[in-house]
């Protein structure tokens, strides 16, 4: 029999790693080159991007930038690199860049969109961002009231009688609350506000207006149109669908029949339905329940849509969220004498987003680049605006210029949200095993 | 499953000249049964625990003593008889159940921390939004315990970054904070590996000698025989026998008792 004793006297000293092993030789060893097959994978591979690179390469930058037409384009390029169609003429998008961001609207009012635009970082940043300054979330605050008066200008009393609503709530909640309980209290606070705002806002802002005119140039929905189109939607449909979301998702899990009737009833509609067929209820329908007279702007209809939209993929990607947590989270919760919504909001809900981080910001992205579909309700979206320019006899037949810019002006905006949801997935990592 | 002998023993001697039996009762359990579906998880059950009581429950696997702790602070909802924690009745009134959790401190075989949350707002969540105590205060609690439980220092970490024993001091400090007057344990060392069972026993030890009144549900039978005044068998949803812990362990009068005593004792 073997002797199976054995003790240890001294501990091994540590040892750096073998040479081939580290360092970019390791690298390339290891991913690229670690054998026969992978290397033979890689060259091919290499080929195929460097072949795709050069027909590309040179469409790109061996381009017309100056030129009043399609036609002019295609002079200048056989002038320069012969009879070839690989080149851009990207010329439209100099002369028609400022139509596809900001559409019709007028041109001497600029300025409000792109003032409107940069507080939107600003009221963002806080968010966002821990080491942004708090005193943001003042612009954050009064953003929702300050982003529609830029775009669509009027009278200063409309956003802020809007924002008194608010206010309107909250002393009807103080003033019912004492005398009829809570739920009460908040049954009246809220009807209080949309009472106020229907009945309320619109007179009293006119006699206000009349008194004090302050107010910014009004502009017309129809000259809406662009990017600035694309992000007003995005953002709200963003904004907005994640707090209806989380109720959402809440109210599918609650015991309370009803509402659990009422949510699940929603979001199984509303997903099952195409976005398109929203829009359509959007532009034309909804027009014939309203009580004749009343003009509810079309632009404000299809963001209600998409944001009714998001918030139901958002519900059911938050209630993933929600069914990955362990039950102890909830137990630990209420062994501790939170209630409902304190455990939700200070234990459940954190976590629960968290997980959901992926899903979210994918049903962002998804919800985004969705906002080119009001096109096909006459809404002047880039891809509606391509329509448009490709209308003009200069520029008939050209698509891939005009595409190629607006997918990277949303390949931009879509690959900075993706940036930042693995940012944020970072750092909210509090396992550092 | 890690085999050990159940007999982890605390090699320091116990101060027990503040662990006294007083006549006010702490919780009364009085003809309680509770069904899953048509289940019947535990019938009849009468208990009454005393302040500074500290009960040991042991049984087999799905002998209800883990629900049976549940129930005390309505995580488990019971369907007849009564139990009152403190003179507040368990009822369907979440103001009674919520004012019964916040008196009754649970630590749960999973720990049940939040990982979201530093150690230090892990203990000072509750005491912040359910006591409304001001944060340099609860701050202040919550160290003293931490420094109680041994891991002051782990404060600003995450409980991801703890060691399971260090986790489940950190639960027993967080129940803390909340400065309850009666502790369950829901088998706290189930989930530990064997070496840091007795850091966590020799926290609850400590707190036994400050006369906290404690009902833990545990296969430790060192703690019982060292710690408890009672120990209580339970099986099939039933309190088949209780007694002191000398007479039970070396005198156990049900087969069932004895039974599950050779089993957990044999080896």
């Amino acid at each position: 029999m073997a002797d199976t004793s054995f003790v240890r006297t001294e501990m091994l000293p540590e040892q750096s790693p073998p040479l081939t092993s580290v360092g970019v030789l390791g690298w390339l060893r290891a991913n690229l080159f670690s054998n026969l097959w992978n290397t033979i994978l890689t060259v091919i591979s290499l080929a195929f991007i460097g072949y795709l690179l050069a027909g590309l390469i040179p469409w790109v930058f061996q381009s017309v930038w100056v030129a009043d037409s399609l036609n002019e384009c295609r002079e200048v390029m056989n002038a320069t690199w012969g009879d070839t169609h690989g080149h851009a003429c990207w010329a439209v998008i100099r002369e028609r860049w400022l139509q596809l961001t900001f559409g019709f609207y007028p041109s001497e009012l600029y300025w409000r969109p792109i003032l409107a635009f940069v507080l939107l970082f600003g009221a963002l940043a806080p968010v966002l961002f821990p080491w942004a300054p708090r005193w943001l979330l003042y612009v954050t605050a009064a953003y929702p009231f300050l982003f529609p008066w830029l775009m669509w200008g009027g009278t200063i009393w409309a956003p802020l009688m809007v924002a008194a609503g608010l206010a309107v709530g909250y002393f009807a909640h103080k003033f019912v609350e004492p005398i009829l309980g809570g739920l009460a209290g908040m049954i009246i606070a809220v009807l209080a506000v949309i009472v106020w705002w229907l009945f309320l806002v619109g007179p009293l802002s006119g006699v206000l207006a009349s008194i004090i005119p302050i107010g910014l140039e009004p502009v017309e929905s129809r000259n809406f149109g662009g990017f600035m189109l694309s992000i007003m939607i995005g953002v709200v449909a963003i904004g907005v669908s994640l707090p209806i979301g989380i109720v959402l998702a809440l109210g599918r899990q609650s015991d309370l029949l009803i509402v659990k009737a009422i949510c699940v009833g929603f979001i199984e509609f509303i997903r099952g339905v195409p976005l398109i067929t929203l829009l359509f209820v959007a532009s034309t329908l909804l027009n014939i329940f309203m009580p004749p007279g009343t003009n509810f702007d079309i632009i404000l209809r299809v963001m209600i849509m998409v944001t009714l939209f998001a918030a139901a993929y958002m519900a059911e990607v938050i209630r993933g969220g929600l069914a990955a947590l362990p039950k102890g989270q909830y137990e630990g919760a209420d062994s501790l004498g939170l209630d409902y919504w304190q455990s939700q909001r200070l234990i459940i809900m954190p976590q629960a987003l968290k997980i959901s981080i992926p899903g979210i910001v994918s049903t962002f992205i998804g919800i985004f680049k969705d906002t080119t579909l009001v096109s096909i309700i006459g809404l002047l979206d880039p891809l509606g605006l391509s329509n448009a320019i490709r209308a003009d006899a200069a520029w008939n037949g050209i698509y891939w210029e005009l595409f190629a810019f607006i997918a990277f002006l949303f390949f931009i905006f879509c690959f900075g949200m993706s940036r930042y949801s693995m940012y944020l997935e970072r750092r909210l990592r509090t396992d550092h095993r | 499953m890690v085999e050990h002998t159940h007999e982890t023993m605390v090699d320091r001697e116990i101060d027990r000249s503040h662990m006294q039996v007083s006549d006010e009762v702490a919780i009364q359990i009085t003809d309680m049964n509770k069904w899953y579906g048509s289940f019947h998880v535990l019938r009849d059950i009468d208990l009454t625990v005393n302040r500074g009581e500290r009960i040991v429950i042991c049984g087999p696997s799905g002998s209800g003593k883990s629900t049976l702790i549940r129930c005390i602070n309505a995580l488990e909802e019971h369907q007849a008889g009564s139990i009152e924690v403190n003179g507040t009745a368990l009822t369907s009134d979440l103001k009674n159940v919520d004012k019964v959790r916040a008196e009754v401190g649970m630590v749960f075989q999973h720990f049940n921390l939040f990982p979201h949350l530093t150690v230090m707002d892990n203990c000072t969540l509750a005491p912040i939004w359910v006591r409304k105590t001001p944060k340099k205060e609860a701050d202040e609690t919550a160290m003293h315990y931490l420094e109680k439980v041994k891991i002051p220092e782990q404060a600003l970490k995450y409980p991801g970054q703890l060691s399971g024993g260090q986790q489940q001091r950190v639960a027993i400090a967080r129940s803390l904070c909340m400065r309850p007057q009666i502790m369950l344990f829901d088998e706290p060392t189930s989930a530990l590996d064997p070496e840091m069972i007795k850091e966590v026993l020799d926290t609850m030890i400590s707190l036994a000698e400050d006369g906290m009144t404690m009902l833990v549900v545990t296969h430790e039978m060192g703690f019982a025989r060292q710690v408890a005044n009672r120990v209580i068998f339970m099986d099939q949803g039933q309190i088949v026998e209780q007694n002191e812990p000398e007479e039970f362990f070396n005198n156990p009068k049900s087969d069932r008792t004895k039974l599950f005593l050779s089993q957990i004792l044999g080896h």
